[in-house]
This record gives structure tokens, sequence and C-alpha cells, in this order.
């Protein structure tokens, strides 16, 4: 019995690209990112606190090319978050259910995103880009 | 006593999960706490780049910036839990895998928990 595969319900790759579909798995992927993130900051608290050698290394990764790379990534992923975040309580409160409301919204959130991180490194460029 | 509870009952309020909506409430909480905790954070690193060690101890000893950062890891790491235990429930049919990595993700977030407030408290006290 049952040597058949049962049919299964219509996922994921049956449907056309659409914003909202993006901005939910974003939202996920950010957050996975952002909690990795969380232990990195519990982490390098930790370094203060062990003294001058321990945050020597923290500002060391920090300053390297790839810790620059992952401080762009994890920088936006917590604009996106944020700003999808705010979305998600916005639309608990019932408001902007409509189609085209969570078309709108899905794209305020990516471009909010967007200028989070440009804001974020031109203060970090400004700044003469040391971590 | 319990066999004179109708159905209704035992559900109400706790729905199939026995949990009801707690984990839903934690999360908008935590996130709303968020909003306001790790925007200030964000600022507060970028107030901070390029100064050295010594600088870096003083802000995070000042008291309102210790209470923040306490605020801010306990709030982190419990919307963390909660984030990953949605995606873990989603993704992880093998119920031992499952059991496993719940229990790790809940021990990793209260673990990184713990260690930041450590940090930041024995910092704030004068190291």
């Amino acid at each position: 019995m049952a040597t058949r595969e049962r049919p299964l319900s219509p996922h994921l790759q049956v449907y056309r690209w659409q914003i909202q579909m993006a901005t939910s798995i974003l939202h996920r992927a950010t957050g996975v990112l952002l909690a990795f993130g969380a232990l990195l900051i519990a982490a390098s608290l930790l370094a203060l606190m062990l003294g001058p050698q321990a945050w020597e290394h923290v500002t060391g990764v920090a300053g390297a090319w790839y810790g620059r790379a992952f401080l762009f990534v994890w920088s936006w992923a917590f604009g996106y978050h944020i700003c999808n975040g705010i979305r998600h309580i916005v639309q608990d409160f019932a408001i902007g259910h409509s189609i085209s409301a969570f078309v709108r919204s899905a794209w305020m959130s990516v471009i909010g995103s967007l200028i989070i991180t440009s804001l974020v490194w031109a203060w970090v460029l400004t700044q003469g880009g040391a971590a | 006593m319990s066999k004179f509870r109708t159905p209704l009952k035992n559900a109400r309020g706790l729905g199939t999960a026995k949990t009801g909506t707690e984990h839903f409430v934690h999360q908008r909480l935590t996130a709303t706490a968020l909003i306001v905790l790790a925007t200030w954070f964000l600022i507060f690193v970028l107030s901070l780049i390029g100064s050295d060690h010594a600088t870096a101890v003083a802000a995070v000893s000042r008291p309102w910036n210790a209470i923040g950062l306490v605020g801010l890891l306990v709030a982190m790491f419990w919307h963390a839990q909660i984030g990953l235990q949605v995606i873990l429930e989603d993704y992880i049919h093998n119920s031992l895998l499952a059991l496993a990595l719940q229990t790790t993700v809940k021990f990793v977030a209260i673990l990184g928990a713990i260690v930041g407030i450590f940090a930041v408290t024995r910092i704030a006290l004068g190291n």
C-alpha cells in the first residue's frame, strides 16, 4: 500500500515571483542572519570586557575586507528586518490589507532598508572608515 | 476533577498547541522594544567608530548605556529564539532533530544573553 507518491498541494515553485513572497522570505532570512549577529554582539561585549588585546581582535576582524562585507550585509539585514517588522506590526492592526497596499508596503520595506544601509555607510565613510 | 470539564473549557485560550497566544504576543512585544533598542544600539555603535578600547569601555560604563545594552540583550535574544523556533517548526519535520535543534537554539540564546549581560555588568561596575 501507499507505494505511489501522494499528490502535494501547490508550493512555492509553481507561483510567479511577486514582491510579497520576496519580502516574506527575506524577513525570515534576515531574521536568521540577525540571530547570528546577536551572538556576535554578545561576543564583542565579552571581548570588550576581557581587555584591549581581545578588543583588538574584534576591531581587526571588523576592519578586514570580510568583516566589512559582513557588516555591510548585516546593516542591510537590520534595516530590512526593522522596516518589514514595523510593516508587520502595522498589518497586525488590520491596516493595509488590500493587495495593492501589500505590494506598496512591501516595496516601502525594501526601499527603507536601502535608505538605512546608505545612511549607515555614508556615516561610516565620513568617519574615515575605521571600525 | 478535570474529566468534568468540557472540551471547550480545556481548549479555551490555549488552542491545540497548548500555549495559546503568548508566543505571538511576546514576538510583538519584543519586536516593539527592539524598534527602539536596536535603533539606539546602531547609533551607539556608529558613534563609537574609530574609538579605542578605553573610550568604548567608558561609553558602555555610562549607566543609561549599560541599561540600554542589557535591555537590548534580553529583547534581542528573546526575539531571536522566538523567530528561530517558528522557522524550525515550519521546516524541520523529524521530531527528534526538531527537539534537538529547538533545545540548542534555546540554550544558545540564553547563553548569549547571559554572556552579554555579564560582560556589560562587569564593564559598568568597573571590571
